[in-house]
């Protein structure tokens, strides 16, 4: 009986460390099959160069006849990002586009996770819904919608005719203005949704003991709630900021010919110039300007996870 | 404690001080709604004084001290403190601070910026701010911890942080929203009497919100027991014990037995109540505004007032009963008797173990007499 039992067990063990293994290996997996491979292969076209075929760039492996095997990679789209004003100037405007917005989308979507914090538990739950309830709708139609209201001959400055604000209508479609509306109500729930988890946690004690401390309600707001809801605001505003700087839909609809962002640039050497290698070279300094960004929001994450533990 | 003791119980006086009232509540109501929080209370407390305000979860005793800190507003009556009308005054500009039950510390801040928190808000010169937190911590024994965060700190740390942070302004009232709750036995019993040092040391007017009995009893000079909104005694610790006015206080504060019996004749002082277990009668000191001859009564002793002994005693003793010992808890330093009168009544009887053999006299099944002194027996309106 129990020489039985001696021999089960190494084999149940063995079939335990497989499971372990490929629930560790999952994630990793995953990354290395959508993440790591992808970007391999942007990397491999941006040291490329143009040709006229299928697909449009050389080979990175060539094995001519009766030669080795061939290297061929060269350093040419990433000289021209350099060279070219343009695309330092369309990173430059890209993350100067993407830092505003985040700040006006902080603007409004404090005061909207405040609110939704402070307004009675039963409504919560529904305000909540009402925050993530845009995105039951394609993005792309609700930007179009935007054109719909932002137009010269458009709902808004309809309006502010009708009632008398204007004569002449506001010129908003197809300038930064837009842009910016455009991204901040897109973005506004990754705002939004950390901020009022950080705020609904507050002890609202906390605000008492500032009052009877002597702090009047608006000196223990800065105090008080925006210290301790900087996790919540670190968190929205790089959540807001990273896909900002890559937005292409956007600034592709509602802004003007001279808004210069990186997205719309890497969707013209693609799409229009049928430039392969420099759109991946594009794409691939993209990648490298995110990455302290992303690295800084892992990281204070992280730090953020350990003071709570 | 023997002679009549009774007078105790008469109209409290202001404990220290005696002078015009300090702070004083008149005719104070809270509604949330339908609901009645506070129902018209009435107190005058007096400068230095240590003021309990005890009684079950739910009883208004909170409620009651979030208005004097201005976190509620009356829905009627009015607070005076040394002659100022609080009610037009915002929590932020009451000479008043407060002990939170959770503390409340601002996590972000460390220890020092904590207590100077309040000081920085009335722009006190840094060098001052500087001095007084270094006092205040100080008084609390925190001063190697100047520079922790609340969250690096233990339960009871916090405690005396929090305590620092209130005591740093010098107000004119404190209030302790059940400031020791979260703490454990022991350190609770020992923060206890640190907390009186305190009191006695600043000398500010403290006022304690608590459900501890055993906590109000050890720290406050009176004691408001409340019961639904509503103050059902205001007395120092020993007349709430020893002369409780309703049955109600006689039963929150300690153990208690009561006995219902028919009021009979006043004999020269005392007042005899027929019971049927006790063949000679009850007898309890009369009162002056107390029940009539006819009337139904309560009569209340205390499990240690009541002698526990094998031999009857002689005959015609009042406040006599007999019954058979169903459990006897040894706790130590006293055991509990639980008698069964003959009747089926159960009658606790607490003894000092004197001895450390004592318990073995009296053991489990065994008939015993209860008697106790006349002086002992607290007459309550049934």
């Amino acid at each position: 009986m129990s020489g039985e039992r001696d021999r089960r067990k190494p084999a149940r063990a063995g079939w335990g460390l497989i499971g372990r293994g490929s629930v560790i290996a999952s994630p990793y997996l995953w990354l290395l099959i959508f993440f790591l491979v992808p970007f391999a292969i942007v990397l491999k076209i941006s040291v490329a160069e143009v040709r006229l075929a299928i697909p449009p760039y050389t080979p990175l492996f060539a094995w001519p006849e009766g030669g080795s095997l061939e290297l061929f990679a060269v350093g040419d789209n990433y000289r021209l990002l350099i060279e070219d004003s343009l695309y330092i100037r369309a990173y430059a405007n890209s993350l100067k586009i993407a830092a505003i917005s985040t700040l006006l989308t902080l603007l409004v979507g404090f005061p909207l996770a405040y609110a939704m914090a402070r307004a009675p538990r039963a409504w919560q739950a529904s305000l909540v819904m009402l925050v993530i309830l845009p995105f039951w709708t394609s993005f792309l139609i609700r930007v179009y919608a935007w054109i719909g209201i932002l137009k010269n001959e458009g709902m808004l400055n309809g309006v502010l005719r009708w009632i008398g604000v204007i004569d002449r209508p506001l010129v908003i479609l197809n300038t930064d203005i837009a842009v910016y509306i455009g991204i901040v109500y897109s973005y506004l729930p990754f705002m939004v949704l950390p901020l009022y988890a950080n705020l609904v946690r507050m002890d609202r004690s906390l605000l008492e003991a500032a009052a009877d401390l002597g702090c009047r309600p608006a000196g223990a707001f800065w105090k008080i709630t925006v210290p301790l809801a900087r996790p919540g605001i670190v968190a929205g505003c790089f959540l807001v900021f990273i896909p900002a700087v890559g937005e292409f839909v956007i600034p592709d609809l509602l802004g003007g010919s001279g808004t210069l962002m990186i997205g719309r640039t890497l969707w013209t050497e693609f799409f229009s110039n049928r430039d392969w290698p420099v759109a991946s070279a594009v794409a691939v300094i993209l990648l490298l300007v995110l990455i302290v960004p992303i690295v800084l929001f892992q990281r204070h994450q992280q730090a953020q996870r350990e003071r709570e533990a | 404690m023997s002679g009549r003791t009774q007078d105790v119980g008469g109209e409290a006086p202001l404990a220290p001080g005696n002078g015009d009232a300090f702070l004083r509540i008149e005719g104070v109501s809270k509604n949330f709604g339908a609901v009645v929080a506070v129902d018209d209370v009435s107190l005058d407390i007096a400068r230095g004084e240590f003021f309990a305000l005890l009684g079950p979860s739910g009883c208004g005793k909170t409620t009651l001290l979030r208005m004097l800190a201005g976190f509620e507003t009356p829905s009627g009556g009015g607070i005076l403190l040394d002659g100022v009308d609080l009610a037009a005054l915002p929590p932020y500009r009451r000479p008043v601070n407060m002990m939170f039950q959770s503390y409340a510390l601002f996590p972000h801040m460390t220890v020092a910026g904590n207590v100077a928190f309040g000081l920085r808000q009335d722009r006190v010169p840094r060098a001052e701010i500087a001095a007084r937190v270094a006092e205040a911590l100080a008084l609390v024994e925190l001063s190697p911890l100047a520079r922790r965060k609340p969250h690096q700190l233990s339960g009871g740390q916090r405690q005396r942080v929090a305590l620092a942070r209130s005591l740093v302004k010098r107000p004119k009232l404190l209030l302790l929203d059940e400031p020791l709750a979260a703490l454990d036995k022991k350190l609770r019993e020992q923060t206890q009497f640190e907390l009186m040092e305190i009191q006695q040391r600043v000398g500010i007017t403290f006022v304690i919100v608590t459900h501890d009995q055993d906590e109000a009893m050890t720290v406050a000079d009176r004691i408001a027991v409340m019961e639904e909104g509503r103050i059902a005694q205001v007395d120092t610790p020993a007349a709430i014990y020893e002369a409780p006015r309703s049955r109600y206080v006689a039963e929150f504060i300690g153990d208690v037995n009561i006995f219902e019996g028919r009021a009979q004749a006043v004999n020269g002082g005392d007042l005899a109540v027929a019971l049927a277990e006790a063949p000679c009668g009850l007898a309890a000191p009369a009162r002056a505004d107390g029940p009539a001859a006819g009337d139904t009564v309560l009569l209340a002793v205390r499990p240690e007032k009541i002698e526990i002994a094998s031999a009857p005693p002689p005959p015609g003793t009042v406040n006599a009963i007999a019954g058979q010992v169903t459990e006897i808890a040894y706790l130590g330093s006293t055991s509990t008797y639980r008698v069964r009168l003959d009747s089926g009544r159960m009658v606790v009887s607490t003894q000092t173990n004197r001895l450390r053999h004592g318990g073995e006299a009296i053991g489990r099944g065994a008939r015993v007499h209860l008697s106790w002194p006349v002086e002992a027996s607290i007459l309550l309106r049934a």
